[in-house]
């Protein structure tokens, strides 16, 4: 029976594959692609001010309301810190990326790799939490400022217009701390992949060749890395546009767009506005993801 | 060895297989007849893979059938066919040890499991792996997967069974060994066995006939010995063994015709340039290009008048490498017997 | 192979790094026992355990709890199916967009979290439909398939091509082939993928806050301490025990692709 049913596919191969593809094609295409598609459209609506009700009409209104200052504020303010964000990631990433793909030996690198992977999978937002913890006024963090008589560094920090704040959970200084802390597992892998693809024979003949180990770094380490600090950035930078969970949990009352979407769609019940709002990240995270492909990250992933 | 009266084992008729724009194989006719040793040989690409993977059923033909001891096979799955493969890559179960992997066909034909222990010890004897019935595919040797491959095809006593380049993972040493093993089995077990090769020397070695491949189409088929001495063609000329062709102005002054020919490099004696032609042997002058010391033998080019290069190759009986290297620039006589060339057409 | 020594300074660095990563979900489990119920007071006031039995007797958790665990596993089965049909097809055939699949299968996890989750949000509004246990699932699903998905696909690539011939070669059907050849080949890689899917699922909050309307997922409820900390302790509690249910899985599904690469190298 079983076998004749076999046969029956044997024959139609078109067949077989069309039953393995709908599944999750049809899946993806309508539930997925349909949601974003529906998206774009009602970013072309607009909402009434009156009964706030949807008004299925095309129009530009909505996108307009995007320029307007205070939205406008909303993405250089998101831009930036992302921007920010992915620098200090690249920075932070690369001791740990380059143990890793220098010189641990291959037992200690699958438990180091695994080290970075599980912040990577897991708990995200209880990793935000933590800070909650570690950032609060009378927490741990504080304690050590105190311990080492820090107070005044980091009231002057504090001080800055901007990114100071009463305290550093409720400061974008604190956001910043968080965000890196999240999203460095993004940056740590593709670094140390590239990394592992600079052939030691080439940093040894560097060195061979008169080279002083930071100009080793700067001339051949640096280059190569540089896919995998892109790739990584691609991570970091599209993850730091999208959140809105940090910029409500941690720092002040300042919106992000991600935290604007939220609101917009949620309180507001203004659907076309978060929509429009959403489209902000996606078409920045296009471009970036076509200037990341012209400069070879792809192949760093 | 032919006996027309009996069915052959694999018939193709008029067989094609299209991949998109590509003529994989194109219109093929083809008979292997049961109980033979039979190669199909070519380079990658002319056809002859795609031919063994439509007999097994991995692949079904664009059109024409393809027949197994008369019945047509074309477009049964690959489990309702009496053939079995041996891979070239062997694809062995990882998972499983050599007994269950030898053991594979028979679990699915649900025999009885000490009747099963049973096949696989005598199929372990065949191949002379005894005692490794519970080791891994992964602690074998590559010429001890080969032999756990051929028993776990062997032991569903096929009709036919396939070899895929069955000794191309092999060193040479292993590969010369496993050749004439590979024989032996097959005169021992009786079954037909067809093998696809691009070594014109393992087909030569171990086949009853070949059929030569290329772009799609079968150049010739015969023993060794016939596609050896009597290429059909140019190209089986060319890719059997090394051969030299003449053609053209200086065809016509050896043979009396411009149609081309093949002579082989052995075949032809190298003389001094005032020697007599013996009769019934052909002649032409020429003046030695190069020479090649290899040792056992010598390969020397000659160019004869009309501008062809032949290659000539001579065992170093008598001469030493200072007697055979001397001979460079020195006008020679080449001759050869009338019998020795083929006509190979255009 | 690097009999060198990495300079001291590399080395230490190296260290705070992964402390940095690692560190402060250990301040959280600290914290479990706490006995200040409105600071995060350090160094502690005292020392008590007991938050772990005030946060068993929390019927809202337990509901939080269940429905972040049935959502998991639905989601993960959907995922496990889907993700190892697209492998499949993918693998044994070359088709016109091909490429595409790969591209489509990758973009609800390339795209930031919101997005996905505002478009499905629009989507669930624009067609009126009721948020359900079965929107969860569906929002979670989108990007679980792509986890298991890549680990299958990549094992597949790994196993020889010829392995499915050969067993269908020998008499196999193609449900004999998948039974005793496929499945067996694809096991731990269904497994790590599956096991990434469930811990994807279990702590995803960004897509869930838009398909969730009024349920409580366990990340929803953490979520909602974060903004107006009600009860501190019990979240504390809460957050190591979500913190060890996905560490579990992630760490094996990371060791057995680790070892199962491992002896892909000794067969060559």
């Amino acid at each position: 029976m079983l076998t004749r049913l076999s046969t029956y596919f044997y024959q139609r191969p078109r067949l077989v594959l069309f039953l393995f593809l709908a599944p999750p094609l049809l899946y993806l295409l309508v539930v997925y692609l349909g949601s974003l598609f529906l998206l774009l459209i009602n970013s072309f609506y607009s909402i009434d001010d009156f009964t706030g009700l949807i008004i299925r009409e095309f129009t530009l209104k909505t996108y307009a309301q995007i320029f307007e200052p205070a939205n406008r504020e909303i993405f250089a303010r998101t831009a930036s810190m992302a921007f920010v964000v992915t620098i200090a990631s690249a920075i932070i990433s690369f001791p740990l990326a380059y143990y890793i793909a220098k010189y641990a030996s291959p037992r200690l690198k699958t438990w180091l790799l695994i080290g970075v992977t599980i912040p990577l999978w897991s708990s995200y937002l209880v990793r935000v939490y933590s800070w909650k913890l570690i950032l609060a006024q009378e927490g741990i963090l504080s304690w050590f400022i105190r311990l080492f008589g820090l107070e005044g560094v980091l009231q002057w920090l504090l001080s800055f217009e901007g990114i100071g704040g009463s305290s550093l959970a409720l400061s974008p200084i604190g956001m910043f701390i968080v965000f890196v802390y999240i999203w460095l597992p993004y940056m740590i892998i593709p670094v140390q992949t590239a990394l592992e693809r600079v052939p030691n024979s080439l940093i040894e003949a560097s060195g061979d060749l008169g080279a002083k180990p930071l100009q080793t770094f700067r001339t051949v380490i640096l280059p190569m890395a540089f896919p995998g600090v892109i790739a990584g950035s691609i991570f970091t930078f599209s993850l730091t546009l999208g959140d809105f969970i940090i910029p409500l949990a941690i720092g002040n009352s300042k919106f992000f767009i991600g935290q604007a979407v939220y609101s917009y769609q949620g309180t507001a019940g203004n659907i076309p506005l978060a929509a429009a709002m959403t489209m902000g990240p996606v078409v920045i995270m296009i471009i970036y993801l076509l200037i990341a492909r012209r400069l070879g990250a792809f192949d760093a992933l | 060895m032919t006996n027309p009266s009996s069915t052959p084992a694999i018939r193709f008729n008029q067989v094609s297989r299209h991949f998109g724009e590509v003529k994989a194989v194109d219109q093929l006719d083809l008979e292997v007849i049961d109980g033979e040793f039979f190669a199909m040989l070519g380079p990658s690409g002319s056809g002859k893979t795609t031919c063994l993977r439509m007999i097994a059923g991995f692949d079904r033909p664009t059109s024409g059938s393809i027949y197994l001891y008369g019945q047509d096979v074309s477009n049964l799955p690959p489990y309702e066919r009496s053939v079995n493969t041996v891979f070239q890559d062997y694809a062995l179960f990882p998972h499983m040890n050599v007994g269950d992997n030898i053991a594979y066909g028979l679990m699915i034909k649900k025999v009885p499991k000490d009747e099963r222990t049973k096949r696989v010890d005598e199929m372990l004897d065949l191949v002379q792996l005894k005692g490794f019935a519970l080791r891994k595919p992964s602690q074998l040797s590559g010429g001890q997967r080969q032999r756990v491959a051929l028993a776990r095809a062997l032991i569903n006593h096929p009709k036919v069974l396939l070899l895929d380049e069955p000794l191309g993972a092999l060193d040479l040493k292993l590969r010369q060994q496993m050749q004439v093993e590979l024989k032996a089995i097959q005169k021992r077990v009786g079954i037909t066995f067809i093998f696809v090769t691009h070594d014109q020397e393992e087909a030569i070695t171990m086949s009853d006939r070949i059929a030569v491949f290329n772009q799609g189409k079968i150049e010739q088929i015969g023993t060794p010995a016939e596609i050896y001495e009597r290429p059909a063609s140019a190209f089986v000329a060319g890719f059997v063994g090394t051969s030299n062709l003449v053609s053209g102005e200086v065809a016509k002054r050896v043979t009396g015709s411009d149609q081309t020919f093949s002579i082989r490099p052995e075949k032809i004696h190298l003389g001094t340039s005032n020697e007599a032609t013996p009769a019934g042997m052909v002649s032409l002058d020429g003046v030695v290009r190069d020479v090649i010391y290899l040792g056992l033998y010598t390969r020397y080019l000659v160019e004869v008048a009309g501008g062809i290069d032949l290659v000539v190759v001579e065992q170093n009986l008598k001469t030493t490498s200072m007697d055979v290297l001397s001979i460079k620039g020195q006008k020679v006589k080449l001759h050869w017997h009338k019998d020795h060339i083929s006509r190979v057409g255009a | 192979m690097h009999s060198k020594k990495a300079p001291l300074g590399l080395t230490i660095a190296a260290i705070g790094t992964l402390l940095f990563l690692h560190v402060p979900m250990l301040i959280i489990f600290l914290y479990t026992f706490t006995p200040d119920e409105t600071t995060y007071t350090f160094p502690l006031p005292g020392f008590t355990t007991k938050w772990f039995g005030v946060a068993l007797q929390r019927a809202d958790l337990w509901r939080s709890l269940i429905l972040s665990l049935q959502v998991a596993t639905v989601a993960t089965i959907a995922a496990l199916i889907l993700g190892t049909l697209a492998a499949a097809a993918v693998y044994r055939s070359n088709f016109f967009g091909r490429e595409s699949i790969s591209f489509l299968l990758v973009l609800p996890i390339a795209l930031p979290g919101i997005v996905s989750g505002i478009a499905l949000r629009t989507a669930i509004g624009g067609f009126d439909i009721p948020f359900s246990f079965w929107t969860i699932v569906i929002g979670h699903a989108t990007f679980c398939v792509v986890v298991v998905y890549n680990n299958v696909l990549a094992r597949f690539r790994r196993t020889s091509a010829s392995m499915i011939e050969a067993s269908m070669d020998l008499g196999a059907n193609s449900f004999q082939t998948f039974r005793h050849v496929v499945l067996p080949n694809i096991a731990t890689a269904l497994l790590a993928g599956g096991m990434l899917a469930f811990a994807l699922s279990f702590d995803e909050v960004i897509v869930t806050t838009f398909t969730a309307g009024q349920q409580t997922t366990l990340p929803i409820w953490i979520f909602s301490q974060l903004n107006r900390p009600r009860d501190r302790p019990v979240t504390n509690v809460v957050a190591t025990f979500v913190i060890l249910i996905t560490f579990i899985p992630i760490f094996l599904a990371q060791r057995i692709s680790a070892s199962s690469s491992d002896t892909e190298g000794e067969n060559k």
